[in-house]
């Protein structure tokens, strides 16, 4: 029993623990929180493997961002976990997920056990990493030279979003010109 | 490996205790600067000069009831002190004390762990300490706490970016991300050439400086941009559903919050625990880097007395029109002058 | 290596600890006497009125919506910065493209007035 190895246990149980509990609690911002967890256990398997920035964008981006948007969006909608969700699945759709959930799982460890992946990834190689693999600096060095375009590309779905964001933020205010004086008591915040 | 996990764990305890104890001195110090500033003593009565203020708030709050509210959010009422304060200290783990030393024969790093990817690590840290706020202001059930939590954590996310893009000029220069490399780039002479001053990025970044100091003020949700909890309109914002202990958790979290992004401006502005007579004197480093990170919270509490409250819409005009613009102008003229 | 990674577990797990302890301590000392009128929401010692969870404005959500977009174009220049020195000029001239597709994007929002508040 090695560090690595228990780390590497520890961090899988809580990101797995994580998704589940994102899917299967009622309180929507319980369920946000569980995602972090989840989220910041699959980073510590990022730095695991080395992949440094990954791990750190992991964390910077996905919890720190997203979920925020995640956070807002329940506040907004002010979602508590006491609303209706409607009538639960009937037991023949029911079964027809378990059985797709099924065929996931078979395919995903028959791609692992065949090794169809190229250089299976062994637990704990951080230490051994050769010639700062994954380090900032090596992933900057491919990012700005070999996928140079789909980085410019990046930029360009960025832009797209903030279209739809200006956008969004058009509407609601052509539909508010009318309850204006009522929301500005309600809004003030 | 237990030896490894026990020498983490006291260095972790030394740490701790330095900043929480640190925390409990910037109180005092804060309404003694303040007091003193408005013409009044500060609290003096317990101890000479107060000294004692801190140790008797501490054990007020411990002994005080605490009001749970009857619609509150069980779960997430509790957790939410722990997630603000978590990392709120976390910061420390990765910001380096002092110059390399030995005692008894080991050496000895001041620095709990240099990772290379540090300051990487910091905007981590600074990204989850949203959560605590906002999932109080949730859980609360009250109208100041929701709203306080709203505004400060879009507030929060407004100045973050600014927060990362403004330390972006300092890493062109030094092409590194360890917080530890930094420290000792700046050891060197001032741009290689004139040796009278040291390589403090501060010299080669003012502009960088300046929009780092105003996004960390508003980060750690201070005057004058301390929306959140302006007293006269929201209570106390996001915690006023709070009390004993619970509270006293969010009020250590914002003083750690302070002095951590003052270690970090410390270090990677103004050189660390960088100083003269180092080489005679190692352990003189810590005291420099003391009396940086102090320099920084003088700041913050000068501030505090001197400008009064933005009002918000302002204060997201400010960050999104003004200090972020500048941040990305900074990094390309910073890029072209490394170029050239 | 991996001793730097433990510091910062043994770190969390400090952290957590100091607050457990602090909670339970103060949960075994202090007084515990509530009463409904104590435990009412604080709304300036008046009677709380309504539902304290109201729709608040949308500009919060644009503001997070455009805080993720520019998050991203902050995590990009990141490894930029790391690696410039290697990578020159030419790197330099793919980064100003990229800021000013987004600065454009910024600027269309500006104009559009997604960045004003009343």
């Amino acid at each position: 029993m090695n560090l690595d190895f228990i780390i590497f246990i520890v961090s899988a149980l809580l990101a797995v623990s994580g998704a589940t509990l994102m899917i299967t609690l009622k309180n929507p911002v319980l369920a946000v929180m569980s995602m972090i967890v989840s989220l910041v256990a699959q980073a510590v398997l990022y730095i695991q493997l080395s992949a440094l920035f990954l791990g750190a964008v992991l964390i910077i981006v996905y919890s720190g961002a997203i979920m925020v948007l995640f956070l807002f969006v329940i506040m907004l909608l002010n979602l508590r976990g006491t609303e209706d969700l409607g009538e639960p699945s009937s037991p023949i759709k029911l079964s027809i997920k378990f059985i797709f959930g099924l065929i996931l799982f078979v395919e995903t460890v028959f791609i692992i056990k065949t090794g169809f992946m190229p250089g299976t990834v062994e637990v704990g190689v951080m230490a051994e990493a050769a010639n700062g693999f994954g380090s900032v600096k090596e992933v900057s060095k491919l990012l700005f030279t070999k996928y140079l375009y789909p980085f410019e590309l990046t930029s360009v779905l960025l832009l797209a979003a903030i279209v739809g964001a200006v956008v969004m933020s058009k509407r609601d205010d052509d539909s508010e010109d009318e309850n204006k004086i009522e929301d500005n008591k309600e809004v003030q915040s | 490996m237990l030896e490894m996990i026990l020498f983490a764990s006291i260095k972790v305890v030394v740490v701790v205790a330095a900043v929480l104890t640190g925390c409990a001195y910037s109180t005092l110090l804060e309404r003694k600067v303040v007091g003193h500033m408005q013409h009044r003593m500060g609290p003096n009565t317990a101890g000479p000069y107060g000294l004692l203020t801190p140790l008797a708030d501490g054990l007020k709050l411990i002994f005080k009831e605490e009001i749970k509210p009857a619609n509150i959010e069980p779960i997430t009422y509790m957790l939410a002190p722990m997630i603000s304060f978590v990392p709120a200290i976390l910061t420390f783990a990765v910001i380096p004390f002092g110059k390399d030393n030995t005692f008894f024969g080991h050496d000895f790093t001041l620095v709990l762990s240099d990772l290379n990817v540090g300051v990487l690590f910091v905007f981590a840290v600074t990204s989850l300490g949203i959560y605590g706020i906002v999932l109080a202001g949730w859980s609360s059930g009250s109208k100041y706490s929701i709203m306080g939590a709203v505004r400060s954590s879009a507030q929060m996310i407004s100045y973050e970016v600014g927060y990362g893009l403004s330390i972006v000029g300092v890493l062109i220069i030094a092409n590194t991300l360890s917080l530890r490399e930094l420290v000792e780039l700046q050891m060197l002479p001032l741009w290689g050439t004139v040796s009278f001053l040291p390589n403090w990025f501060i010299f080669s970044q003012p502009l960088g400086f300046i929009l780092f100091l105003t996004c960390a003020i508003a980060e750690t949700n201070r005057a004058p941009f301390d929306m959140p909890e302006a007293e006269s309109e929201l209570v106390a914002g996001y915690h006023t559903e709070y009390s004993s202990m619970k509270f006293s958790m969010f009020f250590i979290a914002e003083y750690a919050n302070m002095i951590a992004v003052s270690a970090v401006g410390a270090t990677i502005f103004l050189g660390g625990w960088h100083g003269p007579f180092l080489d005679t004197m190692p352990m003189l480093s810590v005291l420099y880097f003391v009396l940086k990170v102090f320099c920084f919270m003088f700041f913050y509490i000068w501030l505090r007395a001197t400008f009064p409250r933005f009002r918000y819409d302002q204060l997201m005009a400010f960050g999104w029109k003004v200090l972020f613009p500048l941040a990305l102008l900074n990094t390309i003229v910073t890029a072209f002058f490394v170029i050239l | 290596m991996v001793a730097e990674y433990l510091s910062v577990l043994v770190f969390i797990f400090a952290g957590i600890g100091i607050v457990l302890f602090t909670f339970l301590l103060s949960k075994l000392i202090r007084p515990h006497n509530p009463y409904p009128k104590k435990n009412a929401n604080y709304e300036c010692a008046e009677e709380p009125v309504g539902s304290s969870w109201f729709k608040f404005n949308n500009r919060f959500y644009i503001f997070a919506l455009i805080f993720v977009i520019f998050d991203v174009e902050a995590i990009f220049l990141f490894p930029w910065a790391v690696a410039f020195g290697e990578l020159g000029l030419y790197a330099l001239i793919e980064m100003i493209i990229f800021i000013l597709i987004l600065f454009f994007g910024l600027f269309y929002a500006w104009r559009k007035g997604a960045l004003k508040w009343v």
